[in-house]
């Protein structure tokens, strides 16, 4: 399987990285590269197998549906690049 | 004094109960260490007097009685493992300034018991890399040297900041991760122990995720039995991971007895490669004969899936991976980039995120949307857990046959130079003989073994079954005894 320019247009884009014009042709080739090391796995017969889901077996634990913690917006807020009056903020999403 | 950060977690816990000299000793000696030793980049965050004043109370404990084994012990921390107050950045730029208000469940265990922490360890981007070189930091430098050449070699990754740190004698020990070998690889390269344990017995919560089916934390250390000491410290249920496990932890170093009489000790054909050098085909065969002679029975074993585990896990992590960094946003933590004044937000986080990630981190991020993109995701992810269940079946059929643990290399080579490994693919065999193991979610132990042509470690690596740490370790134990490892790098820094 190999990947186009597009196709890493498409997946930069998906990963929310910019990528610019002139890296999409080596970049899809790096891609390409570790895509095909993983075709070895169309040789594997998988009729009939689970999916890993859960990498040791047991029940999810519950617990009382409570708040146990919280007020610490200050926390919260504190590594945020750019936070104003109690929010984040972030440049304007809706014109 | 002035060597005490030369020695290994035992002997310090029992010198310290003896009064043979003081946490603060030790920390001292460990401060200096660090200082002297800039040379290796293994240090990305220095917190001295934090370290000194955790001492202070550590002595003090320790006068009173009953402190536990960690209790004035001076480590080393990964940058992965979030740490109140002191920056903790995944050795990536997109964490640039993160400073956590809250502590790792299993660093926080540690500081319970007493231990001193001594600062912060490079490692891989986000734990992603086998050599350290893609650290936003820079490359970490091994201690060890190829005799007649200065060229620095990697101490292996994504732990080479702790296996520097180890092995240079910097700290007694070091917490490191590992998600396909990154605690393994870099003590084989490094000539240390590490331990990755058995899914869910160490708490995921408060360590930066990578892969988290496939991340577990676990101790790096100079000897077996520090290992034990230090992984019954890290263990334990913590309801802030719903994988952590609700069992009790044993204690690991009374397992060590080094009677393996008995035991049966698998030796899996498949494990061994194409190009393999020699030296490694000797080591491990070296490592059959000592467990053999220790008593154990030797039998030659099939984990036939062992080919697929790489490809497998090229798939599976990369897709955990461009999930768990979508939360790299620019918003909440760390860096965000430059924007004009016409700049949306989608030009927020594709411009952050291009700046802060290092190349092999968007790779591997881009892999994952790819992976698990509308069309791709039946034939690439889904197919690649069913082979990860395939692989965890080839280790639960040779358990359910008596095999107690399997011997196998820990890595396809000693350590290389610095720079030596351009190709990603190349790089990502480093891990061939490890992946296995957190695919399949089970513990496992690197020992050192001996020494190549050049004088470099080389290490072996025992795989137990899932919660079997204590009877792995007392293999382990077994085999460091037989081994008579003794090597250190000469100082150079």
């Amino acid at each position: 399987m190999s990947v186009d320019k597009d196709t890493v247009r498409r997946v930069a884009h998906l990963a929310r990285i910019e990528v610019a014009e002139s890296d999409l042709e080596p970049l899809s080739k790096e891609l390409s590269a570790i895509l095909n090391f993983a075709e070895q796995l169309a040789e594997v017969d998988v009729e009939g197998v689970e999916p890993m889901t859960s990498v040791t077996p047991m029940a999810l634990k519950r617990r009382a549906d409570e708040v146990t913690d919280g007020d610490i917006q200050d926390k919260i807020l504190q590594n945020a690049p750019d936070a104003r009056e109690g929010f984040f903020a972030v440049p304007k999403v809706v014109e | 004094m002035g060597d005490l950060n030369k020695l290994g977690l035992a002997e310090a816990r029992d010198g310290l109960r003896k009064g043979d000299f003081t946490s603060r000793e030790i920390t001292e000696d460990c401060i200096a260490a660090i200082d002297g030793a800039d040379a290796l980049n293994a240090v990305t965050a220095k917190t001295p007097e934090k370290a000194l004043s955790m001492a202070d109370v550590a002595d003090a404990r320790l006068k009173d009685g009953d402190a536990p084994d960690m209790c004035g012990l001076p480590l080393g921390i990964k940058d992965l493992f979030c740490t109140d107050g002191v920056q903790s950045q995944a050795a990536s730029n997109i964490l640039g300034g993160f400073l956590p208000p809250y502590e790792s469940t299993t660093t926080s265990q540690l500081w319970a018991d007493g231990a001193v922490m001594l600062g912060k360890l490079n490692m891989d981007e986000f734990a992603m890399g086998s050599s350290n070189e893609t650290s936003a930091y820079g490359a970490v430098s091994s201690p060890w040297k190829r005799p007649g050449t200065n060229a620095p070699l990697t101490p292996g990754g994504s732990s080479g900041g702790s296996a520097a740190a180890v092995s240079g004698d910097l700290c007694l020990a070091a917490t490191g991760t590992d998600t396909g070998g990154s605690i393994r690889q870099p003590a084989a390269f490094t000539g240390i122990t590490g331990v990755k344990p058995t899914y869910g017995r160490v708490s995921r919560w408060g360590i930066i995720a990578f892969a988290s089916s496939l991340d577990q934390a676990g101790p790096m250390t100079k000897s077996v039995r520090d290992s034990a000491i230090m992984l019954k410290a890290m263990a334990g249920h913590d309801p802030k991971d719903s994988t952590s496990a609700d069992i009790p932890v044993p204690d690991f170093e009374a397992a060590l007895t080094g009677d393996i009489r008995g035991k049966t000790i698998g030796i899996p054909k498949e494990y061994r490669v194409d190009n393999m050098p020699e030296e490694i085909e000797t080591l491990w065969a070296d490592g059959r004969a000592m467990l053999q002679d220790a008593g154990a029975n030797i039998v030659d074993i099939s984990l036939p899936h062992t080919k697929y585990a790489l490809p497998a896990y090229y798939i599976i992590a990369p897709a955990e991976a461009s999930s768990n960094l979508a939360r790299y946003d620019g918003v909440r933590y760390g860096a965000r980039a430059g924007l004009q004044a016409s700049d949306g937000v989608t030009e927020m986080y594709e411009k952050t995120r291009a700046d802060g990630f290092g190349a092999e981190v968007q790779r591997r991020v881009m892999i994952g949307a790819y992976v698990l993109s509308a069309g791709y995701y039946d034939a690439y992810y889904l197919r690649a857990q069913k082979v990860r269940t395939l692989i965890k079946r080839d280790f639960e059929t040779v358990f359910a046959d008596g095999v107690d643990a399997i011997l196998t290399p820990a890595t396809p080579s000693a350590a290389f130079a610095l720079g030596e490994v351009a190709d990603p693919i190349q790089m990502y065999l480093n891990d061939v003989f490890t992946v296995t193991v957190n695919l399949a979610g089970l513990p496992g132990v690197s020992v050192p073994a001996g020494v190549n042509g050049d004088g470099l470690p080389m290490g072996l690596q025992l795989i137990g079954q899932p919660w079997g740490e204590a009877e792995m370790l007392n293999v382990a134990y077994a085999l460091e005894r037989a081994a008579g490892f003794t090597a250190k790098p000469e100082r150079w820094w």
